[in-house]
């Protein structure tokens, strides 16, 4: 060291407190925008599966999200039928099938739109499609509608609970 | 210790005190412009003034508006439109200088791009000009959030989403930056704050940065021609102002760049009075609605470009040369390896044409950027951002090739 005057030192130990400070202060500006417990706290939306009607697809609120949900037709389940990945996303309630799924487009969050003649959704935005079990139909979305967190409970689904079933899909990568 | 005497006069007590008189010859008297130049050189003028447009509008506007996802849509279509006396006035200033803003910059950089005014020693007057560039899209991003509309909403979701980095997913990143899982309050009241304090300084500090460069290397001219300001300017001062390349900054040069600022203006309030309808998207006047997403999202015109350039590609590829696009323009002195600094038309071929096409494809992309994507749009929008691409890519190449002229 060349400068090992007592400016150098006051140089370093100013150097010191400023770089605790300057972390400690970077630590509370990203801890301030992180989002509010009242925000994580609100949380599980709870549905009745029984009022659904076959092939109308209706728009649920989560966590500020759509959900989509879709009671599956016959039509919709005949299609499905030799597509394991089809299948491996259908939720079943009672008897009921269901396409049940976080309403935005995975490539950058629009809401893609059910088209009631063709039985899928396309999205406005990126000009992206899914068919009506949740796959991807047209890029560029990279995967599949995402499937929120979900448990089963007699003829009741809990969005935002994790049950088996949910559990199981996600372990099998189906979804995120 | 200075030494100050009893003041003749009130200019003589500041010059005392604050050199006023040295200031001024610095700052514009003795500040050298050269007389080879055109009405193009009076674009930062125009900018400058498009900017204090801005300021006092948005002061204006500051005073009624509320940031609260309850109150902002009210705040700016009924208190500010209807009840506040002028409100309008300074909502369609604010709204359409903001555009125009656009057009000028990029008239602005094309203009440095086709005249070479990046080399030789101007290359930090590019590259703060750049950052300014990026800071005004910071700026027009968030301002477009405040009024909350469906467009505000939805374009505040789609580019937050942009942070997760595709495949990368890095949800907790876009949940960091919303504070939230949904663009909500803790959104708006953050995008409120960039748009009123922090983006505005950092514009302010880059302006500063940005005249500051232009000191030493001084502006350049309509041939490229290496001036010597302090030849040319000792003969101007001696009397020769006809033989002189030079003319002083202010108040010769300055009248004319102001009788440029002053048709600009007749424009801009045309625009301001009569045509302020592209500046106000008709979908934004619908209030946010998280469940409900727009049939056609677009950004603004001013970022369709770069819009363009992410949309036909999936979204991890997408989002690569979309980074691209946003930054490569900064390069462009780096990237430019030719010693020629004189306009792109006597560059020689191989530039001409990248210059051009350049020009050319970015309006394409623009107009792509528009149009639903679909049938032939999506087509001509890929080999657009192809090409634009390409362009980059091969212009260290075309510049290592060129002939020294």
């Amino acid at each position: 060291m060349e400068e090992n005057s007592r400016r150098g030192f006051m140089g370093k130990a100013f150097g010191a407190v400023a770089a605790v400070g300057a972390v400690g202060s970077l630590v509370a500006m990203k801890r301030t925008w992180d989002p509010l417990p009242s925000v994580k706290a609100a949380g599980f939306t709870t549905l009745d599966m029984s009022k659904y009607e076959e092939g109308v697809m209706v728009t649920e609120k989560w966590r500020g999200k759509p959900i989509f949900v879709l009671k599956k037709t016959l039509a919709i389940m005949a299609e499905e039928k030799d597509k394991p990945e089809a299948q491996a996303r259908n939720i079943k309630v009672g008897d009921a099938n269901f396409m049940i799924a976080i309403g935005l487009c995975t490539h950058l969050g629009c809401i893609p739109a059910f088209r009631n003649d063709l039985n899928d959704f396309k999205c406005a935005c990126h000009g992206g499609e899914f068919t009506a079990s949740g796959l991807v139909q047209k890029a560029p979305p990279p995967r599949g509608l995402d499937i929120p967190p979900f448990k089963i409970n007699g003829n009741k689904l809990v969005l935002g609970e994790v049950g088996p079933e949910w559990q199981t899909m996600k372990d099998n990568g189906v979804t995120l | 210790m200075a030494h100050f005497t009893k003041a003749t006069s009130v200019k003589d007590w500041l010059n005392q005190r604050l050199a006023i008189e040295k200031v001024e010859k610095v700052m514009a008297s003795e500040y050298w412009i050269p007389k080879n130049i055109n009405f193009l050189w009076a674009m930062g003028m125009i900018l400058v003034v498009t900017f204090v447009l801005l300021l006092v509008s948005g002061i204006f506007l500051l005073m009624y508006y509320i940031p609260t996802v309850d109150e902002a849509f009210n705040s700016v279509n009924y208190t500010i439109m209807r009840e506040v006396n002028f409100g309008w006035l300074w909502r369609h200033i604010h709204g359409v200088a903001a555009s125009v803003v656009f057009l000028i910059i990029y008239i602005h950089m094309f203009t440095g791009i086709y005249y070479g005014s990046y080399k030789k020693g101007r290359e930090m007057i590019w590259i703060s000009g750049m950052l300014l560039f990026i800071a005004f899209s910071t700026e027009a991003f968030s301002g477009y959030m405040l009024p909350w509309g469906q467009m505000s909403y939805w374009a505040g979701m789609v580019i937050t989403n942009l942070f997760a980095g595709g495949s990368l997913h890095a949800d907790f990143l876009v949940e960091w930056i919303r504070g939230d899982y949904v663009p909500a309050q803790a959104f708006l009241g953050r995008f409120f704050m960039l748009h009123v304090l922090l983006v505005p300084i950092a514009i302010m500090a880059l302006i500063g940065l940005h005249f500051a460069a232009l000191r030493i290397p001084h502006v350049n001219n309509q041939d490229g021609e290496d001036v010597d300001f302090d030849a040319e300017s000792k003969k101007y001062l001696a009397g020769d102002k006809a033989g002189s390349k030079v003319m002083r900054f202010g108040n010769d040069f300055m009248s004319k760049d102001m009788m440029v600022v002053g048709i600009f203006l007749i424009f801009f309030f045309y625009l301001v009075f009569y045509n302020y309808g592209f500046a106000m998207d008709p979908v934004n006047f619908d209030p946010a609605d998280g469940l409900k997403t727009p049939t056609h999202i677009y950004p603004e015109w001013y970022f369709l470009w770069s819009y363009e350039i992410l949309r036909p590609f999936n979204i991890d590829l997408g989002l690569v040369l979309f980074g691209f696009a946003q930054v490569i323009f900064v390069f462009l002195p780096f990237l430019d390896r030719s010693p020629n600094a004189v306009p792109a038309n006597r560059r020689g071929m191989m530039f001409k044409i990248w210059f051009w096409l350049m020009l050319c494809n970015m309006i394409v992309l623009t107009a792509m950027g528009k149009l639903p994507p679909e049938g032939v749009f999506t087509t001509i929008g890929l080999v657009a951002a192809i090409v634009f691409i390409a362009q980059w890519l091969a212009l260290p190449i075309i510049t290592s090739m060129e002939k020294k002229v």
